[in-house]
C-alpha cells in the first residue's frame, strides 16, 4: 500500500520571511531560557536584502546526519522523523554537520554536542511557527509542499493567461 | 554568563597603542542616563576636553548600546548609537542606526565602547567577546561599507559577524560622512563617519556569544506577547505598508515639503515621486531588523532603464532630499543617488540638500558651469545630481568643497551663497518646511544636533492639525520639551521610533519594560526626568563647546523668504519675534535661563550638581 508522507518539518517561505530573527530568539528562549541566536535550532540567512530565509531540520528520509555519525549517537524516530541525539555518545566531531546539506544540525556553543530542531516536542507545537510575525513558517510534509507549489504555479499561469487576454 | 539588561562593562580602546581596558559600567550613569545616546554623551563628556577639534585624536568616538538590546522585545536590541563632537555642528552629537549590530554588541558583553586616539595605519576593530584586536585594514581602503562588510566576513570566516563601517567619504573626512551597518542602515547624521575616519578606523566587527536574560522573565514575556500584537496593529500601519515615503503626498498637499532648496513648499511633480509610485514600481521586498514584528525597510530595485538593477533602501527623507529638494522627478535617478550615498558612506539627507544648494547657487549665478567642473546644475537635472554626488564622495573638484556641508561650502563660496545654505548649527535641513510648521520650527531650532526631525518629532502636532501650525504661541515650548524627552529616551533604551505608537501608555509602558528587563524599579515620572536630564546634558556640553541661544536659530530662507506658492500657507515665514517667543517659552519649560543655560535649581532637581561647573558664571538671565 502506498502511504502519503507524514513526516512534518518547519518550512520557511522566502517570499514572506523578512529576516527578523524572532524565530531564533524564541527558539533559544524555549530551549535554553536565554536569548541567543547561537543556541537556536533555526537560523536566519540573509544572502542579500532581498533574499531572506530561515533554515532548520527537514527530517529527511534516510537522513545523512544519522548515517554519517561514527558513534551511533544519532537516530531518527520512525514515528515522527525527529533526529534524536544520545548526548553521551556525541563527541562533537562534526561529521553530521558536514553531511547535512542544509546546515540544520549544529554544534551547541556550550555543551559541544550537536543540537537540532525537535519541533518543540515538550511544548506541543513549534514555537517559531507560533511566533513568526509574517506567518512565513509552516509545519508541512513534502507532499503538502509539492501541492502548494503546484497550486501557485497553476494560479500564476492562469493570471498570466488572463493578462494576455 | 547571562546578562540582565546591562552588560556591566565598558570597553576602552586606545587606537594609538592597541591597548584595551575594561571598566565596570558606572551604574549611577546607567540609572540617570539609561543607555544609548544618554549614556554615550555622559561617557563622552568624561573623556573629552572643552573646545576639542572634532577631527583630532582628542575627540573620542563612543559606541553605546541600550539596556533592552538583545532581547526579543519588538525592535529592542537592534539599535546602537555613536556619539562624539560633530565636525558638522561643532557641538555634541549622536547618530543611531538599527539592524542587528547593537544586539550582537550586547551579546559580546559591552554597554559601550570608547574609541580614543588615532591608529598609526588604517585598522579595523574586531570584538570577539572578550578578545579585542585591531586588524590591518589596508585592503579595505576605498571600499564601500557594504564591500567592507563582505570582505571582513570572509576574512574572519564567519557569516554572522556584524559590521559597521565607513566608506570613502569617511576616509576623506567629509563632514557629512556616516557609519553604515548591514549594507543599508546608517548612523547617518552629523558626520560621525569623519570622526571614525580621523581615527584611521575603517570598521568595527563584532561577534557576541552570551545569553541575554531579562530580570523578570515571565512578566517580560507576557509584555512581549502583547507588544508583538500591537506591532501588527494600527500604530505601525504606515511603516508596514507604504513606509515613510507616504509623506511625499501628505507633505505636498499641506505645502510643507521644501522644494528646490526652499524656493517652494510644494512640488508640482510630486505625484511622480510619491510613496505610492515607489511601492508600485520599485519596492521589491520589505525586510525587518532584529526582533521586529513590524518590518519597515523598503528595499527597492530599479527594473529597467539606465539605472537598471540598482538596489537600495528608500525612505521619505532621502527620497525628498534627492528628489523634490533638487526639483527632480525621476524616481530611478533618486534611487541611484541613494545607492551612491550608501556606496561612498555619505548622509543621504545632507548629500541631497547640498546638491539642492549647489543647484540654487548655479541658477543664481553664484556658481558657474566652470566652477561646477562643467556640470549644468539646473534644478531638475538628475544627471547633475548623480555627478555631484560622485564628486562629493570622492572629494573631486567642486565636490571637495561641497563634501563638508552647506554651511562650510556657503562660507567658502561667498557671494551670498551663505543665504542659500539651509542648515541649523551646520547640519542640513530635513523634509519639513519650517515656515508653515511652527512647532516643528521650534523643535528644529533647539535640537542639540542641528536641523533634525528625529530629536523631537514635533512636526506631528502641526501636520496632524493638533495646533494652528502657522501660529507661534506659548505652550509650544512644553510640547517640544515633552517630545524631546521621549525621543531622547527612545534613543537611549534603544527602541525604534517607528514603534513609538505601540507604547499606548507612553512612558509608563517604557518604565515597565525597563524594570522587567533590568530589574531596576523606575517610574514614568523618573523616566521623564531621565529624558530631561539627557537633553540638559547635551545642552551643557554644547555650552561648553561655545554654542548658545544664538545657535538656536533657523535657516536663512525660513526667516526671510515667505512661502511663495499659492495655496493654504502662502506668505508663511518665521519672524525673529516669533522665534524669540518660542525659544523663551521652551527655555522656561526646561528651567533654563532666557539665554538657554540650565539654572542651578534645574541641575539640582535633575541630580546633575556635579556638572554645575560647566555653566558657572553663565547663569544670570
Amino acid at each position: 500500500m502506498v502511504k502519503i508522507h507524514e513526516r512534518k518539518f518547519v518550512s520557511a517561505d522566502p517570499e514572506k520571511c523578512v529576516g527578523c530573527q524572532i524565530c531564533e530568539y524564541i527558539c533559544s528562549w524555549t530551549k535554553e531560557k536565554g536569548f541567543n541566536p547561537l543556541k537556536s535550532r533555526i537560523r536566519v540567512v540573509r544572502v542579500n536584502q532581498l533574499a531572506n530565509m530561515a533554515v532548520t531540520c527537514r527530517r529527511c528520509e534516510d537522513p545523512p546526519c544519522v548515517a554519517a555519525c561514527p558513534r551511533d549517537a544519532l537516530k531518527q524516530s520512525d514515528e515522527t522523523g525527529t533526529i534524536i541525539l544520545d548526548s553521551d555518545k556525541c563527541n562533537g566531531c562534526g561529521w553530521c554537520i558536514e553531511a547535512c546539506d542544509y546546515g540544520a544540525i549544529m554544534l551547541h556553543p556550550e555543551t559541544k554536542v550537536v543540537h537540532v530542531c525537535d519541533l518543540c516536542k515538550d511544548e506541543g507545537e513549534p514555537q517559531c511557527i507560533k511566533w513568526c510575525p509574517e506567518e512565513a513558517l509552516t509545519l508541512v510534509t513534502s507532499d503538502v509542499l509539492a501541492q502548494k507549489a503546484r497550486i501557485t504555479a497553476v494560479k500564476k499561469l492562469f493570471q498570466e493567461a488572463k493578462k494576455k487576454k | 554568563m547571562c546578562l540582565h539588561g546591562y552588560a556591566g562593562k565598558v570597553l576602552n580602546v586606545e587606537l594609538n597603542t592597541g591597548k584595551t581596558r575594561i571598566e565596570p559600567l558606572n551604574m549611577d550613569y546607567a540609572k540617570k542616563y539609561v543607555g544609548g545616546i544618554g549614556l554615550g554623551m555622559r561617557l563622552w563628556l568624561d573623556n573629552s576636553k572643552a573646545g576639542v577639534d572634532p577631527l583630532s585624536q582628542e575627540n573620542p568616538l563612543v559606541l553605546a548600546i541600550g539596556p533592552i538590546s538583545g532581547t526579543i522585545f519588538p525592535t529592542a536590541g537592534n539599535g546602537h548609537a555613536f556619539v562624539a563632537k560633530s565636525p558638522a555642528t561643532l557641538g555634541i552629537s549622536e547618530a543611531v542606526a538599527h539592524g542587528t549590530f547593537g544586539s550582537e554588541m550586547k551579546r559580546a558583553g559591552y554597554d559601550a565602547v570608547i574609541l580614543k586616539g588615532k591608529a598609526e595605519k588604517p585598522v579595523y576593530l574586531w570584538i570577539d567577546d572578550d578578545s579585542v584586536q585591531l586588524l590591518d585594514a589596508a585592503h579595505l581602503l576605498g571600499k564601500s561599507p557594504s564591500e567592507t562588510e563582505d570582505i571582513i566576513k570572509e576574512d574572519l570566516e564567519d557569516y554572522y559577524v556584524r559590521v559597521a563601517a565607513i566608506g570613502l567619504a569617511g576616509e576623506k573626512l567629509s563632514r557629512i560622512a556616516c557609519i553604515i551597518n548591514e549594507k543599508t542602515r546608517a548612523a547617518g547624521r552629523t558626520g560621525l563617519g569623519a570622526v571614525m575616519g580621523s581615527k584611521n578606523l575603517k570598521a568595527i566587527a563584532v561577534r557576541g556569544t552570551h545569553d541575554i536574560v531579562p530580570a523578570k522573565p515571565d512578566e517580560f514575556m507576557d509584555m512581549v506577547i502583547e507588544f508583538h500584537e500591537r506591532m501588527k496593529g494600527p500604530a505601525t500601519r504606515k511603516y508596514r505598508t507604504l513606509g515613510t515615503a507616504e509623506n511625499v503626498l501628505v507633505h505636498n498637499s499641506l505645502y510643507c515639503m521644501p522644494t528646490r532648496n526652499y524656493n517652494n513648499a510644494h512640488f508640482e511633480e510630486a505625484e511622480k515621486v510619491s510613496g505610492e509610485i515607489l511601492n508600485e514600481r520599485f519596492v521589491a521586498k520589505i525586510i525587518g531588523c532584529s526582533s521586529c514584528a513590524m518590518r519597515c525597510e523598503h528595499e527597492v530595485v530599479v527594473p529597467e532603464g539606465p539605472y537598471k538593477g540598482t538596489m537600495t533602501r528608500m525612505e521619505y527623507e532621502t527620497l525628498w532630499a534627492m528628489g523634490p529638494y533638487c526639483g527632480i522627478d525621476r524616481l530611478d535617478a533618486i534611487i541611484k543617488g541613494m545607492e551612491l550615498a550608501n556606496y561612498y558612506g555619505m548622509d543621504a539627507i545632507s548629500a541631497g540638500v547640498i546638491v539642492g544648494f549647489a543647484m540654487d547657487c548655479y541658477e543664481n549665478g553664484i556658481l558657474s558651469k566652470k566652477d561646477l567642473d562643467g556640470i549644468e546644475a539646473n534644478f531638475g537635472n538628475s544627471e547633475a545630481l548623480l555627478q555631484l554626488l560622485e564628486k562629493m564622495g570622492k572629494r573631486e573638484g567642486i565636490g571637495d568643497i561641497l563634501a563638508d556641508g552647506v554651511r562650510s561650502a556657503g562660507e567658502k563660496i561667498g557671494k551670498g551663497a551663505e543665504k542659500l545654505a539651509q542648515h541649523i548649527k551646520g547640519l542640513e535641513v530635513t523634509g519639513y518646511d519650517l515656515r508653515c510648521l511652527k512647532t516643528a520650527a521650534l523643535g528644529f531650532a533647539v535640537s542639540f544636533r542641528g536641523a533634525d526631525h528625529n530629536r523631537h518629532g514635533a512636526y506631528a502636532f502641526d501636520v496632524k492639525g493638533k495646533v494652528d501650525r502657522l501660529k507661534a504661541e506659548k505652550g509650544r515650548g512644553k510640547m517640544v520639551r515633552d517630545m524631546e524627552n521621549l525621543y531622547a529616551l527612545i534613543d537611549s533604551f534603544i527602541v525604534c521610533k517607528f514603534s513609538r505608537g505601540t507604547y499606548y501608555k507612553g512612558l509608563s509602558d517604557m518604565a515597565k519594560l525597563f524594570t522587567l528587563v533590568t530589574g531596576i524599579e523606575i517610574t514614568s515620572k523618573e523616566l521623564d526626568k531621565s529624558g530631561a536630564r539627557i537633553i540638559t546634558l547635551a545642552r551643557l556640553i554644547n555650552i561648553r563647546e561655545g554654542l548658545g541661544r544664538k545657535d538656536d536659530t533657523l535657516p536663512w530662507k525660513v526667516m526671510n523668504v515667505p512661502i511663495p506658492d499659492e495655496g493654504p500657507v502662502e506668505g508663511a515665514v518665521v519672524k525673529q519675534k516669533e522665534l524669540d517667543l518660542l525659544l523663551d517659552d521652551y527655555y522656561i519649560s526646561r528651567g533654563w535661563t532666557l539665554k538657554g543655560v540650565p539654572t542651578k535649581t534645574t541641575l539640582k532637581e535633575l541630580g546633575m550638581e556635579g556638572l554645575l561647573k560647566i555653566v558657572k558664571g553663565k547663569q544670570e538671565a
